[in-house]
């Protein structure tokens, strides 16, 4: 078949236009972000012939562009903080942001806890800070457009380097809240230096009613021999389109467990890319989407195993209700040198609405002779019989089905250390579950 | 008290019931017995709620409230009891909270208030002691890696819990050995009482010398064709069910 060259939609110009005008103002090396933008530009859009994006056809859904979000007055930074209500239970270092532009007024930067070093990203990028040289840890996720977006346009966030075993965890707060639409690239490093711990949460919320583009690429660069816990909620509004991308480069005998609950957003893609870089490393990568109304929601994950004797476990859990739906790609790469690698992954997908769907798409790819992978998937609806059971002790039918709803997403949720980020995440589907109609 | 008129009900076309009719009195523990086949497992569906049947024809009154109107959950609320002959697992679903769940949804339905936490651990505690369960059963998921005996005791604490009016035994000798058939009958025993009736499905009279009932029914083709005293389960263990299929024949 012959390549086909796609006229450039609307979107596609508008986003060359807010280049052209963006990249003399934003901070840094204008000569990175044109490479990116240009590598974008190539391309465009991805849509559903692109394999990645089959299921989530950016071209036709992103069909105007935000504006993107100047920094915000203190009012509105005091009325958007307000309303961000994410683990508020949760003792943790407060790393807000919003609009797409960090609270540094926020952070007490004499008093960070132990262990704990914070720099402006705005500021970083001006100077040409050393950390810089950290960014993009997983080289083959600057081939991913979103990517490559967030790369031209990020304006601002935070470079964090932890070093030793940190107590209070750090939470990163995204708010989107202003009045109209806006987009933001925010971009989050995070070196966790050899030997340290720490807890990592995410939150990202944005306003009703206003369909804002948010673009946000945490990534992380993770030493040997280190424990890091990684919960995060998304549960924008319900007009936004979220973009993200979580980049995780992690070192030999590692501990690295994370989570992400989705309720959030019109629609969501969310991306995963992983390297295990050092020998006996744990990875675990849960994921937990309630889905309801027309969402769409996409969680994206590569894990490549890069060394020896290496365990990564995948779980996602996906509730789709109404005439939503859900996908799932999920991909463990196994070069010839990662031998003994042990990966396994699972989607599991409820369907409770007639008219919901799911797509699920496992893959493996294995060089490697010596190795145990494993993917499956499921996709199905309510045990009848369970349902008849539980009714037949007494309990009406919702509430039966929200017990086995319930149940199900818990096993994805279970292993969250922090307790109180894991009470809030159960509370997350308990009112989603109380919010069924 | 329950009564069931003219019963006729199908599943995918097959009739199983077909025209049945029984009383269980207030207080009474009625048995029946019969081949595989002749129905008894779909009677105690029908009678909880289960959606697969296709009710074609009579009704099932307890205490005058017509069941066949109502969510499986109201029935449970109304009254109605059924102990599984095989209790579901339900992983991920803690023993406990399921327990609280469904006390407090049969107390809500009935216009009373939540049962406090101290209150309905000490109920389970005493009722769990009382079927000689394991504490660590309580904090496992429900039914979940238990064994054929201890799910049976596990509907039975259920029963003693939720204080139903009309309790459905399935087979409930299924599965048991000699001790647990023992104390799964002492804690249906214990639960005897002249506002509680039994329906207790069996297919061998063993589990009637634990549970003696008032009156037996011998059911076959989806109908009640004789009924007697308890002396009835003797003679069907006796002679099999062979009259009965005979007659078929004829």
């Amino acid at each position: 078949m012959a390549d086909v060259t796609l006229m450039k939609t609307p979107a596609e110009t508008a986003l060359a236009q807010a280049f052209e005008s963006a990249k003399t103002t934003l901070p840094g090396n204008a000569e990175s972000r044109a490479q990116a933008f240009e590598q974008f530009n190539l391309r465009g859009l991805p849509h559903r012939r692109v394999e990645e994006f089959k299921y989530t056809d950016l071209r036709a859904l992103l069909r105007e562009i935000a504006p993107f979000a100047g920094v915000p007055t203190a009012d509105e930074t005091k009325v958007a903080l307000q309303g961000s209500k994410a683990f508020s239970n949760v003792a943790a270092l407060q790393v807000p942001f919003v609009n797409g532009h960090f609270v540094r007024e926020a952070v007490d930067f004499h008093n960070l806890p132990e262990g704990i070093e914070l720099v402006p990203l705005r500021e970083a990028l001006a100077d040409g800070h050393e950390w810089l040289a950290h960014l993009s840890p997983v080289p083959w996720a600057s081939d991913n457009p979103v990517y490559q977006l967030n790369t031209s346009f990020m304006a601002d966030g935070v470079m964090i380097r932890v070093a030793g075993s940190v107590e209070t965890p750090v939470h990163l707060r995204f708010v989107t809240a202003a009045a109209s639409a806006v987009a933001t690239a925010t971009r989050v490093l995070v070196v966790v230096e050899e030997g340290s711990s720490f807890t990592l949460i995410e939150s990202h919320e944005s306003t009703d009613g206003a369909n804002h583009q948010p673009n946000d690429v945490v990534e992380m660069l993770v030493g040997d021999r280190t424990n890091v816990q990684h919960v995060r909620q998304n549960a924008e509004g319900d007009r936004t389109l979220a973009l993200s991308t979580l980049a995780l480069k992690i070192g030999s005998e590692a501990v690295f467990n994370s989570i992400n609950v989705v309720t959030g957003a019109a629609t969501s893609r969310h991306q995963v890319y992983a390297i295990l870089n050092g020998e006996n490393t744990n990875l675990r990568v849960n994921g937990a989407t309630m889905l309801k109304g027309t969402q769409h929601g996409d969680s994206t994950l590569v894990v490549e195993h890069n060394a020896l004797h290496c365990e990564s476990r995948e779980l996602f859990k996906t509730v789709v209700d109404d005439e939503a739906t859900g996908v799932f790609q999920g991909k463990i790469i196994v070069p010839h040198h990662a031998q003994k690698t042990d990966g396994r992954m699972m989607s599991a997908a409820l369907l409770l609405g007639e008219n919901a769907a799911m797509n699920n798409k496992p893959e493996l790819e294995i060089f490697a002779d010596d190795v145990q992978c494993a993917h499956g998937a499921t996709c199905g609806q309510l045990d009848e019989d369970l349902l008849f059971y539980l009714m037949a002790r007494g309990l009406p039918k919702k509430e039966a089905e929200s017990l086995l709803v319930q149940a199900f997403l818990g096993e994805a949720i279970e292993f969250v250390e922090n307790e109180s980020a894991r009470e809030a995440l159960v509370g997350t589907v308990e009112s989603w579950l109380k919010a069924r109609t | 008290m329950l009564e069931i008129k003219n019963l006729v009900v199908q599943i995918e076309d097959k009739r199983i019931l077909n025209g049945l009719n029984l009383t269980v009195s207030k207080g009474e523990i009625a048995a029946i017995m019969g081949p595989n086949g002749s129905g008894k497992s779909t009677l105690s569906y029908v009678i909880a709620g289960k959606e697969d049947y296709e009710i074609l024809d009579g009704e099932i009154l307890l205490d005058g409230q017509n069941l066949l109107e109502m969510e499986p959950d109201q029935r449970a609320a109304a009254g109605v009891f059924l102990a599984f002959q095989y209790p579901l697992e339900i992983p991920g679903v803690g023993t406990m909270t399921f327990l609280k769940a469904a006390l407090n949804a049969q107390r809500k339905a009935r216009g009373d208030d939540e049962l406090s936490t101290p209150d309905f651990i000490k109920q389970v505690n005493a009722a769990a002691a009382k079927l000689e369960m394991p504490k660590d059963m309580l904090k496992r998921a429900l039914n979940v890696g238990f064994s054929g005996g201890e799910k049976k005791r596990m509907e039975i604490l259920q029963m003693a819990l939720l204080q139903p009016s009309f309790c459905i035994l399935d087979e409930t000798d299924s599965g048991l050995d000699i001790d647990a058939l023992r104390i799964v009958s002492e804690g249906v025993n214990s639960l005897r009482s002249p506002d509680r009736s039994f329906l207790v499905i069996t297919h061998y009279q063993r589990l009637l010398n634990h549970i003696v009932p008032d009156t037996v029914h011998v059911m076959h083709g989806g109908r009640i064709v004789r009924t007697g005293g308890k002396e009835l389960a003797l003679e069907l263990e006796a002679n099999g069910y062979a009259d009965y299929r005979e007659e078929e024949a004829a």
